[in-house]
């Protein structure tokens, strides 16, 4: 143990200042080939300048397109590639994979759930957040009822899977019932329920889960977009009487509308990518079964069937592509 | 008047909605804290939330037979502690029918047909007596309504730690995600002075492809980069499951974040600054080791809390490129694997959760400010 405590400092000092060596040496060693001292004339000397200068860009940001290239940029192509190839990426075999994709079963529950998260868990947890946000704007004690509420976001997906499995646990019949959720239905007389089992109110109970996590993004967020409305058109507001539930519909969310797409779609990507949640929790069974899953299990299915598993993540590609390219256009527009 | 009390009710219910709320927000993780440090046999006889009071659980046991009796003055006796010896449990009631559980309190005696007469201590010491000696040769049962008092222990986290892999595994999450941290952030840091301020032909369009890639969803990256490990742990001679592997993995998919946010905070840092230290013959290493780095420190300390975050938490990337053996096993992944093979041993898995869950809680809490100016960097600015 403490070996391997040792090996791994070893290895952040080698990592780390394996990359420091890299750009203080380029730099230094740029500066040396191409220095501008010594005899030369002005017109040779503003050349080697200029060459030097168009050369370092390229130091600095090599490493980083290096890596965005072999991790991002080529798995993209490569990926779209073998969906259009077998199993083991030997032979072409056309739309095949796609048109397996549309009949399969599997293939259809998982759209068909994906669709339910991309409906459900961006609309609860900006809403949610938005709630919490404007509740705890003036409240006392608001700062630490954000804490509490923000928390969660520093949980994994799978510890919070084990935290809300324990919520939904059921005991059967007999005996007290220790899962929260069937514990509260059986004070009110109702019938305890195995809720991870029970197909299509099961992929809402696993919902819950992400939304427990992001509400404290939006909440945060918003926030601070709420904290951004300008103090008079409030007080205007209270002056006419209006009630905070009406501020909030008519002055506060009109003006802070672009800050709620921003949440929406930043929740809605991590929406199409859920995977641990479903893993750890069900691992598709009783109908829950997602894209992400469904791709993972086809990378390892049988020896690993890449044509299907990529075919999969083409699909969870193109369903981001329009944010993609919004996020693209905007940025766009704030450089100029 | 009027509108006065409408306005302090609509305020209570305004405390009681936040309050509600916040409640909602955290009682599942208190209930896995506490369920944590419960005794394992009251932890399934109970919900967590009645932790602090003495449970009672209906309990039934069997009396020894004939054999086991001993001759005392005037008759003979058999005897059975119902508890282990030192148990704290204690007897509410019993009988010796499941339906006359409460009828007898501790030290009653009960007379049988045969003549005899059992009872028993509150301590669960059954004492039966008879006359004559006993013949049976099966034990009668008696129902007991048994008081279990609060109990915590560290106990399931001794268990989850030493044999259930936990320790190990969170050793290996240390060595997966202190490099994974800081690898992107060096390198990001370079990439976005340059995107910031070097001026190079095609810089604009590497800062749309940065902003473009944020999106991509990890699992196009799955498969491609699969293939590419096990080609070169082939070519090579070494195992395709690395850390290495894992840190360059974690370090691609960190760096669109990374250049993005610690781009824009750069390009946010005054002109001026630049300006002036150019005149003065710096080169662009220089301003970037010695003016804009240092200034940057806010900007990297939200993408540090970010990309720990993420690694620690994550299991994707984990158990594609490093695989399950024991010695490369994440916390998340040993989490999971806890939840299939040891799905109703909630003391295992509140515990192992706890310890996943608690370094970066404490990460969290302790750096929240720089979290959030991340988070607000990285989505309401741009992006």
């Amino acid at each position: 143990m403490i070996g391997q405590i040792t090996s791994a400092l070893m290895a952040i000092l080698f990592a780390v200042g394996g990359c420091a060596l890299f750009f203080v040496g380029a730099n230094v060693l740029l500066d040396r080939t191409l220095s501008s001292r010594g005899h030369m004339t002005d017109l040779q000397r503003q050349q080697r300048d200029s060459l030097r200068e168009s050369i370092r860009p390229w130091i600095f940001i090599g490493p980083a397109v290096a890596l965005l290239t072999i991790f991002l940029v080529y798995p993209v192509f490569k990926s779209l590639w073998l969906s259009f190839h077998d199993a083991n990426g030997e032979s072409f075999v056309g739309v095949s994979n796609y048109q397996w994709a549309l009949t399969d079963p599997e293939f259809r529950i998982s759209i068909r759930n994906n669709l339910l998260w991309l409906l459900v868990v961006p609309t609860l947890s900006t809403g949610f957040g938005l709630l919490i946000a404007y509740m705890t704007d003036r409240l006392w004690w608001g700062q630490i009822a954000r804490s509490l509420v923000f928390l969660p976001m520093a949980i994994s997906f799978v510890g919070a899977s084990v935290i809300w499995k324990f919520v939904y646990d059921y005991r059967g019949t007999q005996g007290d019932q220790i899962g929260l959720m069937n514990a509260i239905l059986v004070a009110f007389g109702l019938e305890p329920q195995a809720w991870i089992s029970l197909p299509f109110w099961n992929n809402f109970l696993l919902m819950v889960i992400l939304i427990w996590i992001q509400t404290g993004f939006a909440m945060v967020i918003l926030g601070a977009a709420i904290r951004g409305v300008p103090e008079d058109t409030l007080e205007a507001a209270q002056m006419e009487g209006a009630s905070p539930m009406q501020m909030l519909f008519r002055i506060v969310i009109p003006q802070i509308v672009p800050t709620i797409v921003v949440v929406w779609t930043t929740i809605t990507i991590l929406v199409l990518k859920v995977f641990d949640i479903v893993l750890a929790m069900t691992n598709g069974q009783w109908d829950t079964e997602v894209l992400a899953n469904l791709m993972f299990d086809w990378m390892f299915r049988g020896g690993g069937d890449f044509g299907r598993g990529s075919t999969i993540a083409v699909v969870i590609m193109i369903a981001v592509l329009p944010i993609m390219y919004w996020n693209i256009k905007r940025a766009r527009e704030d450089e100029q | 008047m009027k509108k006065k009390s409408t306005f302090s009710f609509s305020l209570i219910l305004k405390h009681l909605t936040v309050l509600f709320l916040v409640l909602i927000w955290t009682l599942p993780t208190l209930g896995l804290l506490v369920s944590s440090v419960r005794d394992k046999d009251q932890l399934t006889a109970s919900g967590w939330w009645t932790a602090l009071v003495t449970t009672e659980r209906n309990e039934v046991y069997r009396t020894p037979i004939a054999d086991e009796q001993v001759a005392v003055e005037g008759g003979w006796r058999i005897y059975m502690p119902l508890f282990e010896a030192g148990s704290d449990r204690s007897i509410g009631s019993w009988g010796l029918r499941a339906d006359e559980i409460g009828l007898n309190l501790p030290g009653d005696k009960v007379s049988l047909d045969d003549g005899s007469a059992i009872s028993v201590l509150e301590s669960g010491e059954l004492d039966w007596f008879s006359e004559t000696p006993f013949t049976h040769t099966r034990g009668i049962r008696v129902f007991v309504d048994a008081r279990i008092p609060p109990r915590f222990t560290f106990d399931n986290y001794r268990e989850v730690l030493a044999s259930e892999g936990v320790g190990q595994a969170f050793i290996n999450t240390l060595t997966v995600t202190l490099p994974a941290t800081f690898i992107p952030i060096l390198i990001a840091a370079f990439a976005a002075y340059a995107l910031a301020w070097m001026d190079f032909a095609g810089r604009h369009w590497l800062l749309a492809g940065v902003v473009g890639l944020l999106v991509v969803p990890l699992q196009m990256s799955l498969i491609p980069v699969l293939q590419l490990y096990n080609q070169v742990g082939a070519i090579l001679g070494v195992p395709s499951k690395s850390y290495v592997g894992v840190w360059l993995a974690h370090t691609g998919f960190g760096l669109p974040l990374a250049i993005y946010l610690l781009r824009n905070y750069m390009a946010g840092l005054p002109r001026e600054i630049m300006e002036s230290a150019r005149m003065d013959g710096a080169s662009h290493f220089d301003i970037f080791l010695k003016i804009v780095l240092p200034l940057s420190i806010p900007a990297l300390a939200s993408f540090a809390i970010f990309q720990f975050l993420w690694v620690w938490n994550d299991l994707l990337v984990a158990m594609v490129y490093l695989g399950q053996g024991v010695e490369k096993i994440v916390l998340t992944a040993q989490l999971r694997e806890l939840l299939g093979s040891r799905g109703a041993n909630w003391e295992i898995l509140t515990s192992g959760a706890f310890i996943t869950i608690v370094v970066p809680l404490v990460v969290f809490l302790s750096m929240q400010r720089y979290f959030v100016r991340g988070l607000l960097a990285g989505s309401v600015k741009g992006g």
